[in-house]
């Protein structure tokens, strides 16, 4: 097959058209907005993973820790009365990065196999915190009564999702342009180097275990900003933002999309939750089977996800 | 306080059984497997089902849930596993996330997405007075069986060649295969016997546990911080690890019902900070 080279000026011109793609949805499918909101929501989510365990490399199952940690962070605030949208994402996102960058001290020490360990211990260990203090985050049954005041005073969150969707588009590229800008820059190359080869990084002088814990921080911040999201934009919070599942669940939207790749989560997600709205009616379990035999297929038959085929055949590397 | 330390050292067998299997795969073949819960479930399920269906005995039932997780095991090591020791860790990972699912879903399907019925043999039934303690004749069971494991799989270990072999790999994996070690063969009858006693493990859970076809995920975290905690590659460590994860779980739940699961996560966490290699790490990364 002849490859088709893209330059980075066409490079730039395929996110234009990527992102404008996106928020075309708003006039074509506008039945749809709702589904589209929680796709771009995911994307963020998965690309947040993708800082961690794509470019950073460090093994993580334990992802929706954060995302949960920002969806009650912002749920709570707007509960007990601040119900400010934007000012809740900033306060979800701090919380988020306090809170990763804490865990990070116990997550860049130790083996693959003790960090996989904390991760989703951690995990497991807020999903039973959310359970218990049921009297706060409402338990089991989720935590109601979230009320967000209208966006910028003016637009209200409507029944059908359209202040939502611009709401979660707007957020979305704005986070995804500084989680872009982050990567490009010299700190986000030594994270690619440390990915690569950790000894030959340590040896040219890179504080190898700073850089992790601060690459571990800044993902926990924008996953919050994507459990945020949702919680504002769907005005509730379930308590299976956090969790093994929804871990696992991210986790193959990124290996579905391709990991260490900046579009991958987007694309993962776009796919991922197309398929599952497209088969809403069938069984769980069948939906599990065929989750199972995709992460077998996609192991045994190479890995790069969607994102990997593409940059098969159009020529560019890992920057796409 | 007696009967809670007996139940929790009971439950620490139990886990122990299971993940001891996963501690030498770990160990041997440094594959992150978090698939060894659904081949106690094979093991779990052929045992009851033989003995609600076929009227098998409880003792015969135990013998074959070892040999079909066996089976089981050697068939994945043999089409899937195999492929991927020198992988990243991620790849493993998402394979046996995958090989969890799909088990679930397929017990699901046959079996439904209730507990298994299971009737407890009359000979372990009942309870038995134990230096002034009530226990349950099946915990103790449980016990005796956990001791006899250990100690089997010890002088195992310590004693025949092919316990020599395995040890040998596990230090350095390089030179043994250098002396001549069949080390990829070695690898295949370690996983299988691993997740025989995982089967095992999963038989003999149904009279304390219970089985149903999420066990992979819901007590998956409990045998990686038996491993974890104990060390990987090693079978006094996750041993210790077992008995004290047992003790500090059960001990929550009886003392301080509220905070229950939370006691063991902080536990792990604290043992990795303190230990980050394990109880008892292995020669060569210490």
């Amino acid at each position: 097959m002849k490859t088709l080279t893209l330059t980075p000026a066409r490079l730039r011109g395929a996110e234009i058209v990527f992102w404008t793609a996106l928020a075309s949805c708003f006039f074509l499918l506008p039945d749809k907005l709702t589904l589209m909101s929680q796709i771009l929501i995911f994307g963020l989510f998965a690309v947040s993973l993708d800082m961690a365990l794509g470019y950073a490399g460090i093994l993580t199952v334990g992802h929706a820790a954060f995302f949960g940690a920002g969806a009650y962070a912002a749920g709570l605030l707007a509960k007990y009365g601040w119900s400010e949208p934007f000012s809740g994402l900033l306060f979800a996102l701090l919380v988020c990065m306090a809170l990763g960058y804490a865990l990070s001290y116990l997550v860049v020490r130790g083996a693959d196999l003790t960090r996989l360990m904390i991760t989703i211990g951690v995990c497991v260990l807020l999903a039973e915190l959310a359970n218990r203090l049921a009297g706060i985050t409402g338990g089991t049954d989720g935590l109601q009564g979230v009320v967000i005041a209208p966006v910028l005073g003016f637009f209200d969150f409507d029944l059908y999702g359209k202040t939502a969707f611009v709401y979660s588009f707007v957020m979305v590229l704005l986070v995804f342009l500084g989680v872009r800008l982050v990567l490009r820059s010299p700190f986000g190359l030594t994270l690619r180097g440390i990915h690569d080869s950790r000894k030959r990084m340590l040896a040219i002088g890179s504080p190898v275990a700073s850089r992790l814990r601060m690459a571990y921080a800044l993902s926990a911040a924008v996953a919050g900003v994507a459990g945020a999201l949702l919680a504002q934009t769907t005005q509730f919070v379930g308590i299976e933002s956090i969790g093994f599942n929804r871990s696992a669940e991210v986790l193959i939207i990124l290996v579905l999309g391709g990991t260490g790749r900046l579009y991958g989560g987007m694309i993962g997600a776009i796919v991922y939750m197309l398929v599952h709205d497209g088969f809403a009616d069938l069984n769980p379990q069948y939906w599990m089977f065929w989750l199972g035999i995709f992460l077998i297929a996609a192991v045994m038959l190479g890995r790069g996800g969607i994102m990997g085929a593409l940059s098969r055949f159009t020529g560019t590397r890992r920057n796409a | 306080m007696g009967i809670v330390i007996f139940d929790g050292v009971a439950y620490g067998m139990l886990l122990f059984l299971i993940a001891v299997g996963l501690s030498i795969t770990m160990g041997l073949m440094n594959f992150v497997n978090l698939a060894h819960g659904s081949f106690a479930m094979v093991g779990g399920y052929a045992a009851s089902l033989l003995m609600s269906r076929f009227g098998v005995g409880f003792f015969p039932a135990l013998a074959a849930a070892f040999v079909a997780a066996a089976l089981i095991g050697a068939v994945l090591e043999f089409l899937f596993y195999r492929r991927l020791y020198k992988a990243h860790p991620l790849d493993q990972v998402l394979l046996s996330i995958g090989i969890v699912f799909v088990s679930i879903a397929t017990f699901t399907y046959f079996f439904g997405p209730t507990m298994q019925p299971f009737q407890l043999p009359p000979l372990l039934d009942g309870r038995v007075s134990l230096a002034g303690l009530e226990v349950g004749r099946y915990r103790l069971f449980l016990i005796v069986c956990g001791v006899l494991v250990f100690a089997g799989l010890l002088l195992g270990l310590g004693k025949t060649r092919y316990g020599a072999m395995v040890r040998a790999a596990v230090d350095n994996q390089r030179v043994a295969r250098g002396t001549g070690i069949h080390v990829q063969r070695l690898f295949f009858l370690t996983f299988s016997l691993g997740c025989g006693l995982a089967g095992l493990g999963g038989a003999l859970s149904l009279g304390m546990l219970g089985l149903e076809p999420s066990f992979p995920l819901k007590y998956l975290v409990y045998f990686l911080i038996v491993v974890c905690v104990g060390g990987a590659g090693t079978i006094t460590g996750p041993f210790i690890a077992a008995l004290l994860v047992g003790v500090v779980d059960m001990a929550g739940k009886y003392y301080w019902p509220e905070a229950g699961a939370f006691l063991i996560y902080v536990v792990m966490i604290v043992m990795l900070l303190l230990r980050p290699n394990g109880i008892i790490p292995r020669k060569g990364i210490a």
